[in-house]
């Protein structure tokens, strides 16, 4: 690592005591690590053996997929699956079509009611959408749209934080790009294009997976609109999938649990620098 | 471009997204305040002006009561410890330490799961008798078994256990950024002067610290008022609605009683409750966080 560039801070005149300093550090610190990955372990490991090691730590137990087959098996999960990955797709690019185009405006227009307007774009920060259930379910009722994909993803479309995200990128462009462009002779909508949206492209990853991760994981709002197996995101047919009273093992059901935060799981563990990031990036500004 | 041109393209840009935000936020949020005041419509029966009725109705109900008190404690409860266990988290994490990136991933990993799956994996932990803390507590110190999630003194305790293990590793982000935003100059003067880590922690890092604990404590208030997703795979807000939040008891109000009126209007107290926080949060970054 860069153990030589860094400057040693502590004083060579007490090593012991720093060394003693540090060895506690680690130590709570992988202690703490440790309880933080229990159950996540634990729940991998029932659902790769058979029922009969839930409780018995055995090193040489068993490893078997069966429990995966089981519940890949005993609920539709690959259309849950089909149904939140659509759900996330859409959401995803309305977010991204409607916050570019909106950010835009609060960024480089100026034009009458912009602080009002951006004050109550603002204000979804704290009030979200996932709160108003009962007049949002009204909404989508007259709308004629209960039991569809689309009204999972309609009130999340117009991202108070996104076009909030989108619109500090867009104000630390510097302009001078932007009248180069526009002296050549393009339109507003071909600036953007051109110049603004290439030029966003780390907040638009930043911005798409925590967006992604939020919609995939989200519950309330899908099991009120939905009820039947052709709209249910996977969180809700896990939920549905779980409640079956009796008959189901833990282990099949723990199966099931890592099946729906799997891909998550997985892509987190590949891009954790990416993730982190992200988050990082998404969550500062 | 003309300034009249100008204001055109700028609201014909922001049209689509201002009227989806006022259809599933703004309008909505009127429209609770307003259904407040009305009866639920019932068959043929259309909503008719009851005053303040239902506001009457919400203060002597007793599940209210509970479910509010309830969400206080389990703000109160989770959001200290999961800031604090995330500030360390994020020290030590930023620290030279050994393993440092499975120590870190350990800490984010449930930050990507999904709260319904969380709470599956953690009701087998809670299970009496063959779950996992009570085959501890049964094999090694041979008490008998205990039905975490069926008592009342204890149930909400355990969610709480979960929230923090959820959120930690989320707010530790924020922190760790911070972290690294403290130039090293800070702490090589530090050295020089001989100050303790103790002290350079609460002279130094702390009070730079303060923007991003601002900044992750509202986001804690506001998600333990916003997620209930566990609640209903662990306890269904039981026993005796000892494990119920506020959101849930109105998602239960309304889909599982209909009682759609009275449903908008313990929304008004969560809207209530969530300016209360918009204004603390006014005053509080005046005063408090402006330190340089």
């Amino acid at each position: 690592m860069s153990d030589f560039s860094l400057p040693n801070p502590e004083p060579a005149a007490r090593p012991r005591q720093i060394d003693f300093d540090r060895i506690l550090n680690t130590f709570a610190a992988w202690t703490l690590a440790i309880l933080w990955a229990l159950p996540l372990l634990y729940a991998i490991w029932t659902a790769f053996h058979p029922a009969a090691y839930e409780a018995n730590f055995e090193l040489f137990a068993p490893l078997t997929l069966e429990n995966f087959a089981k519940a890949w098996t005993a609920a539709p999960f690959a259309q849950y699956f089909l149904n939140t990955i659509v759900l996330v797709t859409i959401i995803l690019i309305a977010q991204f079509v409607l916050c570019t185009l909106a950010a835009y405006a609060f960024a480089r227009f100026e034009f009458p009611g912009s602080d009002i307007l951006f004050t109550l774009v603002l204000l979804q920060l704290l009030v979200m959408p996932d709160i108003l259930i009962v007049e949002n379910y009204k909404t989508i009722r007259n709308l004629g749209l209960v039991d569809t994909i689309v009204a999972i993803g309609l009130p999340y479309m117009a991202s108070g934080f996104g076009i909030f995200l989108l619109r500090q990128t867009f104000k630390t462009i510097p302009r001078e790009l932007d009248e180069a462009a526009r002296v050549e002779g393009a339109g507003p909508l071909l600036v953007l294009w051109k110049v603004y949206v290439p030029l966003a492209i780390p907040t638009y990853l930043a911005y798409g997976l925590v967006s992604v991760s939020h919609h995939w994981n989200n519950f309330l709002w899908p099991l009120i609109i939905t009820n039947s197996v052709e709209t249910r995101p996977v969180t809700v047919g896990l939920s549905v999938f779980a409640a079956v009273d009796g008959g189901v093992e833990w282990s099949v059901i723990n199966a099931a649990t890592l099946m729906t935060s799997g891909p998550l799981l997985i892509a987190f563990l590949l891009f954790q620098r990416q993730f982190v990031q992200s988050f990082m990036r998404a969550g500062i500004k | 471009m003309t300034r009249r041109m100008q204001w055109i393209y700028a609201w014909l840009l922001l049209t689509p997204a201002m009227v989806m935000l006022f259809a599933f936020t703004h309008f909505p949020a009127i429209t609770t305040i307003v259904n407040s005041f009305f009866s639920t419509p019932r068959g043929r029966r259309p909503a008719r002006f009851v005053g303040l009725r239902n506001y009457e109705e919400l203060i002597a109900d007793p599940t209210f009561w509970k479910v509010l008190v309830n969400n206080l404690w389990y703000a109160t409860a989770t959001i200290p410890a999961s800031i604090g266990i995330s500030l360390l988290m994020a020290i030590w994490v930023n620290d030279k330490l050994k393993g440092r990136s499975l120590v870190r991933m350990s800490f984010f990993a449930p930050t990507v799961l999904p709260l319904i799956a969380v709470a599956n994996i953690w009701l087998f932990f809670y299970t009496p008798g063959f779950g996992l803390i009570d085959q501890i507590r049964m094999g090694i110190f041979g008490l008998p078994e205990n039905s975490w999630l069926g008592q009342q003194e204890t149930v909400l305790i355990c969610m709480m256990v979960v929230t923090i293990w959820k959120e930690a590793g989320f707010f530790m982000i924020f922190y760790l950024a911070a972290l690294q935003a403290i130039p090293p100059s800070y702490k090589e003067a530090a050295d020089i002067e001989g100050a303790s880590r103790w002290v350079f922690f609460w002279k130094i890092t702390w009070p730079l610290l303060m923007p991003t604990t601002l900044f992750v404590s509202i986001n804690a208030i506001i998600n333990s008022f916003r997620l209930v997703d566990h609640i209903f795979t662990m306890t269904g807000g039981g026993p005796d609605n000892a494990s119920s939040l506020l959101l849930f008891y109105i998602y239960e109000v309304a889909f599982k009683f209909w009682q759609t009126s009275y449903a908008a209007t313990l929304t008004v107290v969560m809207l209530a409750i969530l300016s209360i926080i918009a204004i603390g949060q006014f005053f509080f970054m005046d005063r408090r966080v402006h330190y340089r």
